[in-house]
């Protein structure tokens, strides 16, 4: 079937077969691999995208849920090539090491500083509980979604 | 601590290089990689953990319209390729022949034009099964009554795979037998857990039957031992064969083995003519490639009554499941276990190690440690805090009383390891001041006296890392040096080619750092090249935190070569001799007249050119170096954990947890305390949440993250650091590696906290994982009651 979406602002479309995940939809379909796949249980979040405006793990939603939705991925966040805070917050406070969480770590600290420009520690904790890490031990990436939060009308002016 | 704005010249704070890419989903995985015509593969696995196979009919599944081979057992033995040999001298199945020996054994690769296909036609493949007795409880498996697991071995008449000790056991009996020790014995188990990085395993392999050459990307932490081993296997020429390790999304330990995924995904494409992908899925990820730990030790303490400890004796039972696949140096089969010394001064050590099979995934891999030193320090740890609880000592105090001393380095144990540096009395007393020790236990006090349930746990752990020497270490023959090579370009900007690679740990910043440091030219002129066998010299790879120890020394000896070539061409350039010029970072320059100097970039250009060179000084500055280790580095730390236990339901909250590292000589700051982040987050994993279990039919329960927990931001306190530094005299800059140090150090603070929380009870040991339930029926079973 044929399936479109707005992918990060513009509108994109391929052939798929209906039982298609949205992650793999996004990744073998569309070509954009910055969408990581990690468990199939959606516990691990490394999939997770932004579905107007709502982080959705996107192993656990077919792409033909998707169609006519507007899909951010992290491909999205940088913009006429400014980094988003969250981005830059990221490689300040060593947010990252293997890289392999951060694409969707980074939507879902998009999607919290969206909704509450400054957010405690606890509120970030909550907000990331839904994403595993297996390298940074989390304290910087709270570190990092802070620094955002602090900066980030430099980064975007 | 944010990096700097200015990238240091050499160590310091610095943003890391390979971040940019990461930041906007640009990384270049191993399922990132998408070629022309690739197919796909999925592999077929027993859900039986023994049994023998009868029969296999792939007839409808070859008939899927979208399937192009199904590989068996069969069609591998034909070639030879059935069995492959594992890092530990042992063989294991690539797809089972003759009998499935776990439960997630392969059995059968499907190939076919996408996953989804492929999937679906594993449903299509018939295997008969005739269940066979299972072996689930290492206990039992020497038993005479038991099947033979590994029955395909010539000679192999039990389960039975190595016996190993270490230290002098008669010297350790006479300790013990002395009347006036306290003697505490207690049998500490450290259950089977899994690395479970977030990237599962993987493999694209292209094969081109014209040039004969295999290409094959793969989620290797040891690309270079892979390719040999590959070459050894497969019978391909080793110049045919590059293996990639692209960007790696954590190992942890878990993707240093060759998986037979990886086999048959290379064999797929020889047959195929195609690129093959095989992509696991979590839930084999988690039950079929490399666990980690599954020892049940039984620990023996002798200490006098004033708290002098004088012997440690441990006998292990080890569960290395249906294959010895476990990765260690091949003269130690227990890995680096008799470390279990650890950090003090004893008169007498003993320990026993064996191995025996048992009908469960392979591996026993160094789940970010050393080959075992984490078992060996949960051991010290717990039989130390066991003591002080019967003397009724603060375990602080124990430690201090019995730690190797300053001056007692370079240090030789009784177990034969010879300690680089250390002074161990300073780091714990950091540690006491960071978490500030006294006010918590008069807090503790008062919360006793409420009925709160608070505990501080203490641990010391010292670390061997950095395998190794070349005349003891190898890992299938291969010793364990490592190769570095730089090229100078002529504008002074800098190539450096490691053996090693990044899985996360930051080498492309660290290892340029090193050049800098070394060179004096900024870190940003410095581009590393890793994880390709083809651009990179020979070395063993990334685990163990032999990263910079071994492979971080070998950059440093070759930038130093480099810098002594500038010297002679500077010489030259200046037309004095090469032994009137004096270094400093960046540039040679004539004693008593530092004005007139050459620098790097000014050298570079000369080697390059047209300027005559002196005699037997060949052009331009590029250099290869290959490290042999004299010794291993021994880093190590203090460690103090704060927790709070709901006694109505047994739950556990972190509240701190204070982590003070000696690692020698910090590279980068930034990316060290990042690497004791992560190992903390994993040791709350490992002591609190995790075990892969089985029933008694070899039912592997914890196949997927519902099952496996792992930390999230929920279970993890602020991480509170601190430092001490003790350089290693041996190492070229003094680092000794620091990568798995907290995973080391943190399971046993975590479980002595535990247990000093439920003193008031009577418990002297609970064991791991600390579930809210182990802890509700610790309580319960307490020898004493606790205050009202």
């Amino acid at each position: 079937m044929q399936i479109t979406i707005t992918l990060n602002g513009e509108p994109a479309t391929a052939e798929a077969e209906p039982r298609t995940l949205l992650v793999h939809f996004l990744r073998d379909n569309l070509g954009l691999t910055g969408t990581h796949w990690g468990c199939d249980t959606s516990n691990c979040g490394a999939c997770v995208v932004l579905v107007d405006g709502e982080p959705v793990k996107s192993c656990t939603m077919l792409a033909a849920m998707a169609e006519g939705h507007e899909v951010r991925t992290v491909e999205g966040l940088e913009r006429d090539g400014k980094l988003d805070p969250v981005q830059q917050g990221f490689v300040e406070e060593h947010g990252l090491q293997c890289g392999f969480c951060t694409p969707a770590m980074l939507l879902v600290a998009r999607e919290l500083l969206d909704r509450n420009p400054d957010p405690t520690r606890e509120e970030i904790k909550v907000a990331i509980s839904g994403q595993i890490c297996r390298c940074t031990g989390y304290t910087n990436i709270i570190n990092s979604i802070r620094w955002a939060a602090e900066h980030g009308e430099e980064v975007t002016a | 601590m944010a990096a700097t704005e200015q990238a240091p010249v050499g160590f310091g704070r610095m943003k890391r290089k390979e971040d940019p890419r990461f930041i906007r989903g640009q990384g270049n995985y191993v399922d990132d990689v998408k070629l022309p015509g690739m197919l796909h593969g999925a592999v077929l696995r027993s859900p039986l953990a023994h049994a023998r196979i009868t029969s296999i009919d792939t007839s409808a599944a070859l008939q899927h319209p979208q399937v192009h081979a199904v590989i068996t057992g069969k069609d591998l033995e034909a070639q030879g390729l059935a069995w492959m040999p594992t890092l530990s001298a042992d063989t294991q199945a690539v797809l089972a022949t003759d009998k499935v020996r776990f439960q997630g054994q392969e059995v059968a690769f499907v190939v076919a034009d996408n996953h989804y296909a492929a999937r679906d036609a594993l449903e299509l493949i018939d295997v008969d099964y005739e269940p066979l007795p299972v072996v689930v409880d290492p206990r039992t498996a020497m038993n005479a009554d038991v099947p033979v697991i590994r029955d395909d071995k010539e000679g192999q008449t039990d389960n039975h795979i190595f016996d190993w000790e270490a230290g002098d056991e008669t010297e350790t009996n006479r300790v013990f037998d002395d009347a006036d020790v306290v003697v505490i014995t207690q049998e500490i188990p450290f259950q089977r857990v899994h690395p479970c990085p977030l990237e599962t395993c993987g493999a694209v392999a292209d094969y081109d039957g014209v040039t004969g050459k295999l290409k094959l990307w793969s989620t290797t932490q040891a690309p270079h031992a892979h390719r040999t081993l590959y070459a050894m296997v497969a019978g391909l020429p080793e110049n045919k064969i590059q293996v990639i390790a692209p960007d790696i999304g954590g190992g942890f330990g878990n993707k240093v083995p060759i998986y037979p995924g990886y086999v048959c995904a290379i064999v797929a494409s020889i047959v195929s003519g195609k690129p093959v992908k095989w992509m696991e899925d979590r839930t084999e990820n988690l039950t079929s490639t490399g666990f980690a730990r599954d020892y049940l030790m039984q620990g023996q303490i002798a200490a006098d009554r004033d708290g002098k400890i004088r012997a440690l004796r441990v006998d292990t039972l080890a569960d290395h499941g249906a294959f010895n696949a476990t990765a260690q140096p091949s003269k130690y089969p227990a890995g680096f276990f008799h470390i279990f010394t650890g950090s003090y001064d004893l008169e007498a050590a003993f320990c026993t190690v064996t191995g025996v099979y048992t009908n469960k995934a392979p591996g026993g891999v160094a789940y970010r440690c050393s080959f075992r030193v984490t078992e060996a320090a949960y051991l010290v740890e717990r039989m130390v805090d066991l003591l002080a609880d019967k003397l009724e000592m603060d375990p602080v105090e124990l430690r201090m009383k019995n730690f190797i001393r300053p001056e007692q380095f370079p240090y030789t144990t009784k177990t034969g390891w010879t300690y680089d540096s250390g002074d161990y009395p300073k780091a714990m007393q950091e540690a006491l001041r960071i978490a500030g020790y006294d006010d918590l236990r008069r807090e503790q006090a008062q919360k006793r006296e409420r009925g709160e349930l608070m505990g501080i746990g203490v641990s010391f752990f010292t670390e061997t890392v950095g395998a190794g020497p070349r005349k003891d270490m190898d890992i299938a023959g291969l010793g364990m040096a490592d190769g570095a090579e730089l090229r100078v370009h002529p504008t002074g900007k800098a190539v450096l080619r490691i053996s090693v690679q990044t899985q996360g740990q930051g080498h492309e910043t660290t290892f340029a750092q090193i050049v800098a440091e070394e060179l004096g030219i900024p870190p940003e002129d410095v581009e590393v090249v890793h994880g390709d066998t083809d651009q990179t010299p020979f070395g063993l790879g990334t685990y163990g935190s032999r990263s910079t120890p071994v492979s971080g020394a070998a950059t440093a000896m070759v930038a130093r070569k480099v810098r002594d070539r500038a010297r002679l061409i500077a010489a030259a350039a200046l037309e004095v001799s090469a032994d009137d010029l004096e270094w400093e970072k960046g540039r040679w320059f004539v004693k008593g007249d530092p004005e007139k100097a050459q620098t790097i970039q000014e050298l570079a250009l000369a080697s390059h050119g047209v300027l005559e060179l002196p005699e037997g000084v060949e052009g331009h500055l590029d250099a290869v170096s290959v490290y042999d280790p004299p010794n291993l580095t021994y880093p190590y730390g203090a460690y103090i954990c704060v927790l709070d236990i709901d006694p109505g339901t047994g739950e556990i909250k972190l509240r701190r947890f204070i982590s003070v590292d000696d690692c020698g000589v910090r590279i980068n700051p930034m990316i060290v305390e990042g690497q004791i982040h992560g190992g903390l987050a994993e040791g709350v994993g490992i002591a609190l949440m995790q075990q892969i279990a089985f029933d008694e039919q070899g039912n592997c329960l914890s196949g997927s993250l519902m099952d496996y927990l792992v930390p999230s931001s929920m279970e993890c306190p602020d991480w509170e650091l601190g430092e001490t530094v003790t350089p290693s005299p041996h190492h070229p800059i003094g680092a000794k590696g620091v990568g798995e140090s907290s995973n080391v150090g943190s399971p046993p603070a975590i479980v002595n906290a535990v247990v000093d929380a439920l003193e008031p009870y009577g418990v002297t040991h609970v064991d791991m994982p600390v579930t809210p339930a182990r802890v509700w029926e610790a309580m319960q079973k307490g020898t004493t009651e606790p205050p009202q």
